[in-house]
């Protein structure tokens, strides 16, 4: 079988397993108790806590917020600033739907929300995400790269501009994609919010992060307990939250590797398949993640040709799936201006840390095989 | 052989994509995605809903074969649901399963097994499929209670060339029993009834999609005398007997629907009888007209089959003559042709003939 859907999760890295199998055993303490049992859970989650804080450049640990994943992080982002601030949401209309959904869910609560287009290519325009921020706007949410392209998105300069016409204004980046290849910090983005999901990196699925700029109040989302100072309520998920913190190391540690690996991997996955079959990559001319292949097969259906590979033991994915598991159609290229018709025949490979430059080999010959019969 | 095998999540097309595998057959299990809701997911009750896809998803697990949902919404949508609704505000009473049948599902399952590669579409369906010196034909099923060849009436000879029915060669209890047998967990599941984009009640379902399109009218008797009121002729099918909303000694039913006046006019149950119908949109199981015009024409899905002479009309279409006066179809129903145990083709019923007239 050949793995190429790392953006819908990866394997988890050894690291993060042999960090996390104590706390699956005999250490399975709840940390908010008084008790030896509880301080040691305590203590592991505070410790994981300071990790992610150094490896994102935080300044203080408890800017970091354990939450559910991804998409509890993008909700308490942009929920929790909007209700916060009773101000509205400025984003853009690639954003993953945790994001699109909570702007959404505020809307209906009578937020304004403007949502903000992009180019050909997939690319936000700063001027134009700017230009969008009125005085009653509360939180900005532009991702750092696309689940779907790859396209990497202007964020620094996004972060600059807001800081410099609307310095009140709250910036948002959902990481999550990006944190594998690029180097996420606060620095790096300028954003006052950062979501991280721990399962896109080689950690466990169901945690992840939402970094907190010191001093930015947030209205939780979760209700309960008041754990991680009331911010996102619900007992901690300590061998997750373990398990997430040796995966932020690794990664971190292993992202030059990655760029050069990992991007020829993909890279030679493109240009041999190219010499095959007719084809566009989406965003080739822009900056994209090196673990992105968004190809448009002309005249192949992405539906079938996803079975096919299924059955050729290659695994790859399309637009976003709904409960029944049928394809919806892509929100991210209807915001590029490709037609539903068109829509329909993209697929994203996805490489990941465990690939190497010969499974691409292999994988560009399998697909090509296929594609070839359906063109 | 690779096998496509259509997984609507009960228990007929699990037992079909189970014994295929038992075949020895490579076997990949499809639902098509027909129907969304408002919020753009599959329904959560009545046919085809997220239930029952993940019923189909567990069973082909359990078989360990490869198990996919493929979106047909759009097709369905406008090829099914538009018109079923078109229909019935016409004073018709369409008949939605074998629409999608002629014009999306069997298309929409060639063609994916076209595209996937495989060698024979299998579904859950009980009717036979024989092969004969002169081509194929499409029998009624073994389990006469559960026959469903009336729904299949417009595939030819192409389709049936390439589709296998195993389980219209089982009965019921057998289907069941085997299902029991190889512990697949639909094996007691109840077999589904409703329209699978209507929940209980179409009228509410017309209300949902086409608002405020039911014009009230008159209900009135053979003679024109006016008998009262109506909410819409979408309410009336011809030969219903509730629901009238007229209170009269004895037995009344609907013998016609009129949308141009919007009238519904009631009588006896021998106002009901006509001499026939006319039929549209006809085709043959072998893929040529009828030989012998005097065959058995079926005009409901659980009717008795009438013997009838069918002969090509003038203009358009099949003049269906019942040999004796009949209760009145109700247009928009299919009426298929059977010569005994076989399905000769069948089309649509665009008008009753009166016997008077």
């Amino acid at each position: 079988m050949i793995y190429l859907d790392h953006a819908a999760t990866t394997p988890m890295r050894p690291e993060a397993v042999d960090a996390m199998e104590p706390w699956l055993h005999d250490r399975f303490g709840n940390p908010s108790g008084v008790h030896a049992v509880s301080r040691g859970a305590k203590d592991a989650i505070e410790a994981a806590r300071e990790r992610i804080a150094a490896a994102i450049g935080a300044a203080h640990p408890l800017e970091i917020v354990f939450t559910g994943g991804g998409t509890d992080a993008d909700n308490l982002a942009v929920t929790g600033a909007a209700i916060e601030r009773s101000g509205d949401v400025v984003t853009t209309a690639i954003e993953h739907d945790a994001v699109l959904q909570s702007a959404r869910f505020v809307e209906r609560l009578g937020h304004q929300i403007r949502v903000v287009g992009v180019d050909d290519d997939g690319r936000v325009d700063p001027d134009e995400v700017v230009g969008a921020v009125t005085p009653n706007t509360a939180v900005v949410s532009v991702m750092t790269a696309n689940n779907e392209t790859g396209v990497v998105q202007p964020v620094r300069r996004i972060a600059d501009e807001l800081a410099a016409t609307a310095p009140g204004v709250l910036f948002h980046t959902d990481a999550v994609q990006a944190f594998a290849s690029l180097p996420v910090t606060v620095d790096d983005t300028g954003a006052a919010l950062i979501s991280i999901s721990a399962h896109k990196i080689g950690g466990p699925q169901g945690v992840g992060c939402l970094y907190v700029r010191d001093g930015v109040k947030l209205e939780p989302v979760i209700h309960g307990g008041g754990q991680e100072l009331g911010r996102r309520s619900g007992t901690h998920n300590v061998a997750g939250i373990v398990g997430f913190a040796a995966a932020v190391d690794a990664a971190a540690a292993d992202r030059r590797r990655y760029r050069s690996v990992v991007g020829g991997a993909r890279d030679r996955f493109e240009a041999e398949l190219i010499t095959r079959v007719k084809m566009d990559v989406t965003g080739v001319g822009s900056d994209r993640l090196v673990s992105h292949s968004h190809i448009r097969f002309h005249g192949v259906r992405s539906e079938t040709l996803l079975i096919r590979l299924d059955g050729a033991g290659i695994s790859a994915a399309a637009g976003a799936a709904c409960h029944s598991g049928a394809q919806l159609t892509s929100h991210v290229l209807d915001a590029m201006g490709v037609s539903q018709s068109e829509s329909a025949e993209y697929v994203r490979f996805s490489f990941g840390w465990t690939d190497v430059t010969a499974t691409a080999g292999e994988a560009a010959a399998r697909v090509a095989e296929i594609v070839e019969t359906l063109q | 052989m690779k096998a496509l095998v259509a997984m609507s999540g009960g228990v007929d097309s699990s037992v079909a994509a189970a014994l295929m595998l038992e075949a020895g057959h490579d076997v990949i299990g499809v639902t098509l995605k027909q129907w969304v809701g408002p919020d753009g997911e599959m329904p959560t009750a009545g046919c085809c809903t997220v239930a029952d896809a993940e019923d189909a998803r567990r069973v082909a697990a359990q078989l360990g074969v490869p198990y996919y949902v493929l979106d047909y919404v759009e097709e369905f949508t406008s090829a099914v649901v538009d018109p079923f609704s078109a229909a019935y505000l016409a004073g018709r009473t369409p008949n939605p399963c074998i629409e999608c049948n002629r014009k999306v599902r069997f298309s929409a399952l060639f063609d994916r097994m076209d595209a996937l590669d495989a060698d024979i579409l299998v579904t859950g369906h009980h009717a036979r499929v024989r092969a004969h010196d002169a081509g194929w034909h499409l029998l009624r099923a073994v389990d006469g209670t559960k026959d469903q060849s009336y729904v299949l009436h417009m595939l030819g000879q192409r389709e049936l060339s390439r589709i296998l029915l195993p389980i219209g060669e089982m009965r019921k209890t057998e289907v069941r029993e085997r299902a029991r047998a190889m512990g697949l967990r639909t094996a007691d599941k109840p077999d589904s009834q409703d329209i699978c984009f209507v929940k209980s009640d179409y009228r509410a379902f017309l209300e949902t999609v086409v608002p405020g399109a039911a014009e009230p009218g008159e209900i009135v008797d053979t003679g024109g005398s006016v008998l009262g009121t109506h909410a819409g002729v979408s309410n009336f099918t011809i030969g219903q007997r509730r629901g009238l909303g007229v209170a009269i000694g004895e037995p009344r039913y609907v013998v016609d629907v009129r949308p141009a006046t919007a009238e519904v006019v009631v009588g006896t149950r021998d106002d009901l009888l006509v001499a026939g119908c006319v039929v549209s949109d006809v085709t043959f199981v072998s893929g040529s007209p009828l030989a012998d015009p005097n065959v058995e024409v079926k005009v409901r899905y659980r009717s008795k089959p009438i013997p009838s002479s069918v002969t090509p009309k003038s203009d358009h279409g099949w003049l269906v003559e019942f040999a004796e006066p009949t209760p009145a179809p109700a247009p928009g129903q299919s009426a298929v042709f059977y010569d005994g145990e076989e399905v000769l083709g069948g089309g649509v019923i665009d008008d009753v003939i009166r016997s008077d007239g």
